[in-house]
């Protein structure tokens, strides 16, 4: 026996007497060890193991039980990731879907690390992706180990023994056992140093099944915990007073008339705000409206959109960095028969997730300890530690649900978990201060979506054929700045063009990027990152350009994809599922849009009827998606709906506008989002695909806006050049 | 402030002039009922009130004494539309980040109290004061539908 199996067996003897079973991987770090009150999908955390071991892939545990429990490195923000990564451990386990858990992985950063990222996180719609083959093959070696078990205790050859459906068994001696019973036994089996994964044939839970999200009844019960209903003995809520411009600072507090509010415990300055310490939320805010603060303003400049994006259009005037080239576009766009020119402007847009940012901190002598819906622990770990000047291993970070996160809780500056820090740090008390920010700092805490402008110059020759494209983008940088900044080797953010003029096949083409020098408004990605804006430009531009030549937008892109199978695919399904090409009675339209980002590929048609006045409703949109093998086919149908309304949402009435140096909207009455009368059925069409899965939860946003731009042009003749839509029709 | 909270009398230490949604919070311990926005522009605080749905961050504790508060928790207890509604929001897998999901659910149940056969356009215009920024409307809707089935 091996030096590993006995550490193994050791292990399993100590943690058999708190009540575990198996724990493959068996690297369980500190955070796991302690009793976490919440850890997982409503239930309370890892009580069970108090013993920690480590050893690499601390993915899986069954317990004695017959539970299986997936420990799951990403956040569930609501793309589905519980289910989805539990998913793959099961199928290779063979387990029932019935007997498998899920919780959220402690920050430890390099077991739990995002493969795509080299740290510890969640984004870029990496989950499924980076996850495909490690959980399988955690799974995997977890069934290997529990055949070795039966073998061993039924005296049987390895090889007879089976697992399905939770059970295994052998049909010679008609044995058979759950992996509860033989947990005991599996603990003490040599971990298997190759796997063998399953034929995708052989799949039984993965594309198969409508499998009932794990979350499912949790969330339906109101029984699910995020940060906002952490409740611990002693915790004190924090409400914030920031400053009214972005880069204020504060330059004088009167506090008396909050402090003498009852339930008011103290009140703290920190570096960019003030905030009140209560008993409760209610009585903390009313001391936070309390304060009389004078901000010095003078070292922010009273920025104002409008004017700004009238730079933004002059810069795009000048040649920018170039970041695609190919041919000589100049050349082209001089000898075309017609050139054809738009602008597209975009707003500011706030992540605006139901759940207002929040936080809770706990400083005592050991260390820090934070609840949160952690998206970003390999950044917000180690920023923790430094502005405490302590080991990153005395940081604890237990990860919650998020109420909705769009990308904001994943900030490159670890912003608002550094803000709930310091807010502790400054109280100089050692229970736990639970930050919460009230809609209204939400709204206007910044991190939003970048102001873009696109100009775009196509070059049709006689024949109608597309010879040249410009495209010029101007706007801020969500990386520049920040500790990922890296990302900007080739001189310029790649987020800010990703998917610009993609994938047409055109023989001369520019790509360039102005980037605006900072001036104080933070920016962030925001669900779907670049292609929010760049997949508009470009899905609205090649929809004009068709319509200047005469051709059918569907035939006029395909002709322009001819190397690109997976674009095609989706475009053809979408155009065949929506019955394109068929008559709309007059008032309606009908437009189509594909865009691929982060590997998946997704095409959508929205049909739209517009009424005398201008206004105008979307009245179903058919989407066709191709991300690989489809894991969870009933999480890719509700992440391409919830992506088509998010999109849509943004589309129709979002908008973050700057006055003053202010930002205008506060709350949901000023910031419209789409509301359920909005909401068009959408139809979802998976193409059937053995490539390796990749993300949903971003891919199905940014079709939709230029689909219904396109759309409203059939039904109207006119183009949408800014978003949102609002009510430009009825001018 | 006496207040009965799903049939729990309770006698809560705070001010009248408290939002419902922070006694029923911070004070009752039930945090099924979520705070979304502050201003009634929402839904995710919704309650019950003598079996009205009310916006609880609005609300102040002061004008509930004597009458009876429900949340989602004893919703899910007690109430078979409620119930009825769990099950089709479990069938369906309506709920992405959930966070919504509680008011959602309250409205619903309020709806079906009052009319147990909506139309879409009924469904629609009912649960247009509940925001769900995940955009799980199409899903509510099914799941609405359904559960009018299974209690008709
Ligand atoms: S929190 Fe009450 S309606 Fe939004
Ligand atoms: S499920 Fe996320 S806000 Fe409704």
């Amino acid at each position: 026996m091996t030096e590993q199996s006995n550490s193994r067996r050791h292990f399993f003897k100590t943690s058999l007497l708190a009540g575990a079973g198996l724990t493959l991987g068996v690297r369980l770090s500190q955070a796991l060890a302690d009793d976490a009150p919440v850890a997982g999908p409503g239930e309370a955390g890892s009580t069970a193991l108090k013993q920690g071991l480590f050893a690499p892939n601390a993915f899986i545990r069954i317990a004695p039980d017959n539970t299986v429990t997936v420990i799951i490195k990403h956040l569930e923000m609501g793309q589905g990731t519980y289910t989805g990564l539990t998913t793959l451990v099961a199928e290779e386990l063979g387990a029932d879907w019935s007997q498998m858990r899920a919780e959220g992985a402690p920050a430890d950063t390099e077991t739990y690390k995002n493969l795509a990222f080299g740290s510890m996180g969640t984004g870029g719609s990496t989950s499924m992706a980076n996850s495909y083959l490690q959980m399988r093959q955690a799974g995997a070696a977890a069934r290997e180990m529990l055949k070795r078990a039966a073998a061993r205790q039924w005296g049987v050859d390895e090889r007879k023994v089976t697992v399905s459906n939770g059970v295994l068994s052998h049909a010679g001696a008609g044995f058979s056992a759950s992996f509860g019973e033989m947990a005991e036994l599996a603990a003490g089996m040599p971990v298997p140093e190759n796997v063998t994964l399953k034929n995708p044939e052989d799949f039984v839970l993965i594309g198969k099944n409508n499998l009932t999200r794990l979350d499912s009844e949790a969330k339906s019960t109101g029984k699910a915990i995020y940060t906002q209903d952490i409740q611990l003995p002693d915790m004190l809520v924090a409400v914030v007073a920031h400053p009214p411009r972005f880069g204020a600072a504060v330059q004088s507090v009167d506090d008396s008339g909050a402090r003498a509010i009852r339930g008011v415990v103290n009140v703290v300055q920190y570096p960019n705000g003030v905030a009140v310490l209560a008993n409760d939320f209610w009585s903390a805010k009313k001391g936070r409206d309390a304060l009389e603060i004078s901000w010095d303003t003078s070292k922010t400049p009273p920025l104002d959109s409008e004017a700004l994006m009238a730079r933004y259009k002059s810069l795009a005037r000048l040649p920018g960095v170039k970041t695609t080239s190919a041919g000589d576009v100049d050349a082209a766009l001089k000898g075309a028969a017609q050139v054809i020119s738009a602008g597209y402007e975009f707003p500011y847009l706030a992540h605006a997730a139901m759940e207002p940012l929040n936080c809770v901190a706990q400083i005592t002598d050991a260390g820090c300890e934070i609840w949160n819906g952690e998206q970003f622990q390999g950044i917000d770990k180690p920023s923790i530690a430094a502005v405490l000047g302590i080991d990153p291993a005395q940081v604890k970070i237990n990860t919650l649900f998020a109420g909705g996160s769009f990308g904001r809780r994943a900030n490159p500056h670890a912003d608002y978990v550094l803000e709930a820090v310091q807010i502790a740090r400054a109280s100089g008390l050692q229970q736990p201060i639970k930050m919460v920010w009230t809609r209204e700092e939400d709204m206007r805490g910044g991190h939003y979506r970048p102001m873009f402008y696109h100009q775009l110059e196509g070059g049709l020759d006689e024949h109608g054929n597309l010879t040249g494209w410009r495209q010029r983008v101007v706007g801020q940088s969500i990386v520049q700045g920040t500790p990922m900044e890296p990302m900007m080797a080739g001189g310029f953010d790649p987020m800010s063009v990703e998917g610009s003029g993609e994938p047409y096949e055109i023989p001369n083409r520019s790509i360039e990027l102005h980037t605006p020098a900072a001036f104080g408004v933070p920016v962030q990605w925001w669900r779907s990152v670049g292609h929010t804006h760049t997949g508009f430009a470009t899905e609205c531009f090649i929809d004009e350009l068709a319509h200047a030549t005469g051709r059918d937008p569907v035939e006029f892109r395909r002709a322009l994809m001819k190397d690109s199978p997976r674009h095609l695919g989706v475009l053809n399904l979408a155009a065949e599922k929506a019955g394109w090409g068929n008559r709309l009675p007059a008032g309606r339209g009908r437009g189509i849009a594909v865009v691929k980002s982060f590997n998946t590929y997704v095409a959508e048609v929205a049909d739209v009827t517009v009424k005398a006045d201008g206004s105008f409703t979307v009245d179903r949109v058919v989407v066709a998606v191709d991300c690989g093998v489809a894991v969870n086919p009933d999480v890719i149908y509700a992440q391409m709906g919830g992506g088509v309304g998010f999109g849509l949402s943004a589309a129709l009435g979002e908008k973050i506008t700057l006055k003053e140096g202010q930002v205008e909207q506060s709350n949901f009455h000023d910031y419209l989002v789409m509301r359920m009368p909005q909401m068009p059925p959408v139809e979802v069409h998976i193409v059937h695909s053995g490539e390796n899965p990749s993300g949903v939860g971003e891919p199905g946003v940014p079709p939709i806006a230029p689909a219904v731009a396109n759309a409203l042009f059939a039904a109207t003749g006119r183009r949408i050049y800014q978003l949102p839509i609002a009510n430009q029709l009825a001018a | 402030m006496k207040l009965t909270i799903n049939n729990q009398p309770l006698e809560l230490d705070v001010e009248p002039d408290m939002p419902l949604l922070w006694a029923i919070r911070d004070h009752a311990g039930l945090t099924g009922t979520k705070f979304g926005c502050g201003m009634a522009q929402c839904g995710a605080c919704t309650v019950h009130v003598d079996g009205q749905p009310v916006r609880s961050c609005i609300t102040p504790v002061a004008s509930v004494e004597g009458k009876q508060v429900t949340t989602i928790e004893g919703a899910t207890e007690a109430s078979t539309i409620t119930q009825a509604l769990q099950e089709a929001w479990v069938h369906y897998n309506v709920p992405q980040c959930g966070y919504c999901q509680s008011g959602q659910l309250m409205s619903a149940t309020a709806l079906l109290s009052s009319n147990p056969a909506p139309s879409d356009t009924d469904i629609d215009s009912f649960m247009a004061g509940n925001i769900c920024r995940c955009a799980t409307y199409q899903r509510i809707r099914a799941a609405i539908k359904r559960a009018a089935t299974q209690l008709a």
